[in-house]
Parts: C-alpha cells; structure tokens; sequence
C-alpha cells in the first residue's frame, strides 16, 4: 500500500487541528521589544525615583510617601510602555500572520485575546483596589502574578511555550511578596528580561523557520 | 483482521479528514470556518458535509444569528470515536 498518503492524511489531520484552535502566528520579534520597552521604562522610573531622593536599594515600602516623588510621570512611563509594546506587538503579528497566510482576526486569535484578557483584567481590577486601600507594596507582585496566569491561560489557544514564561512569572511575583520595596526590580526582570528571553526563543524557534 | 479494514472509507478524503479534524477540537465550526480553513468552495463544502451527517459523524444546526441565517457543525460521540479509530489505523499503516 502506498503508505506515504497515510503519512499525509496525519499530517493534515495535525495541521487542522492546530490550525483550528491554536492561533500561531505571535511575533517572537514583539517580545523581544516590548522587553526592550519595559526595560527603558524602568531605567527612567529608576532615574524618577532617584531624583526624589530614594535610595531604591534601601527596600523601602512607601512607594507612594513622598510629596517630591513624580507619580504622574511614572503612571506616563507605565502607560507610554504599555501602549509601545501592544502597537509594536499587533504590527509584527500582522506582518507575521500575512507571511504564513493566517488570518490575524479569526476565531483563534479572538480565542487567544479573549482568555488572556480575562486573568489579566482581573488582576488589573484587584491592583486598582489594592492602591484603594493604601496597599501599594503589594501592586508589584500581584502584576506579575495576574500576568503569569494570563499567559498560561492563553497557552491553549497558541504556540505552547508562553506557559513556561507564564509560570515563571507567577513564580517571580510570588518570590516578589517577600521582597516588598523592589518592585521596580522584579518588574524590570519579569516584563524585561523575561519577555526578551521568551521573544528570543520564539523568535529562533518558529519565525525563522517560517520566513 | 487486516489492519486495512479500520481505514474508513468516509474519512478516506483530505476534506472530509479536514472537517473531522477541526470538529475533534473544536465543540463547534460553523460554515465559514471550515470553508476558510480548509480553503474550499461552498458547494464542495456542502456535498462533504452532507457525506459526513449521512454517516451520523457530524450533526448542523442552523439558526439564525440576527437576521443572517448560520449553519454550524459539531462532530456526534460516534463521530469522534470512529475518527479515533481511523486515526489508529493510520498511525499502525505507517508503522509508528
């Protein structure tokens, strides 16, 4: 019998499975840069918090104490990185989704936003009430932590590997609880270090082999 | 038993193959998923999917989303578990 049809038939079965519930086509090259972003982001966070005269290395709690201390400019920083990094992101998916033919607005890419998005919304909810009640020392961690379940949830509906990113996050946050005061520290090694280190890998992994 | 006869003849077709893999993992695919995913036109969509609801592999339900009328497919239990099986022939015939 002609056993190389049999090949192909399981070949295409495993294509349209993955091809229909997984959305494959995250730029690898968006992790890296919103890394990137996240660690110039917290350089002048640093540079902010250094012109207030805090010795950030000093651990202490009272992010928000000081009268000198520019929370505007920080929530600037915050904001400016975060839409950076989601502009760079949909652009490099865009590009990427049109290389291998995917649609970038299908089913599976609603699937992968929209489970992402739960975790991390209601993390983001938990952290606005957190600063509410004046527990800011825990805002850091809790970030970390919310974004590390996003990403392992939304590893069904992708490529496997943010899973790993994501638990090394959860990990980070929660090693972050015990050192309360060097948030900036832990973000900078989760949101930086982490999303290049991860964009890196799939970067070599998978965009290569499809260009 | 030769290993053979576990082939099934209704999967024996690359879009037939395609619906069933899509509605293994998927609860439902309506009518333009599949015909984008398996880059397809409709009539040739529809004389498979008619094949495959003929065996009682897949079942539709058409409803009307708004005013625009939906067809949605979703594989039957005997569906699933004869894919299954056809699935295991495959894999011994090319001696995994």
């Amino acid at each position: 019998m002609d056993s190389n049809k049999y090949l192909e038939d399981i070949s295409e079965i495993k294509n349209m499975m993955s091809r229909s519930s997984r959305f494959i086509s995250l730029s690898g090259l968006s992790g890296i840069m919103a890394g990137i972003y996240a660690l110039i982001g917290a350089y002048l966070a640093h540079g902010i918090m250094t012109d207030a005269g805090r010795d950030y290395f000093s651990g202490r709690a009272d992010v928000t104490g000081s009268d000198a201390l520019r929370i505007d400019a920080l929530y600037g920083i915050a904001i400016g990185v975060l839409v950076a990094a989601v502009v760079t992101g949909i652009i490099l998916t865009i590009r990427k989704s049109r290389k291998s033919g995917e649609k970038i607005w299908d089913v599976s890419s609603k699937r992968l936003v929209l489970n992402f998005l739960i975790p991390l919304l209601a993390g983001g909810v938990f952290c606005l009430v957190l600063i509410q009640y004046g527990i800011v020392w825990l805002v850091a961690p809790a970030t970390l932590i919310f974004y590390g379940l996003a990403c392992v949830n939304a590893s069904k509906y992708t490529l496997g590997d943010i899973r790993y990113m994501g638990i090394a996050f959860i990990v980070l946050g929660l090693i972050n609880t015990q050192f309360i005061g060097y948030g900036l520290y832990f973000w900078a090694l989760g949101f930086g270090v982490f999303h290049i280190l991860y964009g890196a890998i799939m970067h070599f992994k998978y965009d290569k082999t499809s260009s | 038993m030769s290993l053979i006869d576990n082939i099934n003849k209704a999967f024996d077709h690359r879009i037939r193959l395609g619906i069933m893999s899509i509605l293994m993992v998927n609860d439902y695919a309506d009518f333009n998923m599949l015909k984008e995913l398996l880059e397809v036109t409709d009539g040739n969509l529809a004389s498979h999917t008619k094949a495959l609801e003929k065996e009682a592999y897949i079942k539709v339900e058409k409803q009307f989303i708004g005013r625009k009328p939906n067809t949605r497919y979703a594989a039957t239990a005997s569906g699933k578990k004869a894919f299954e099986k056809h699935i295991e022939a495959l894999e011994k015939l090319i001696g995994k």
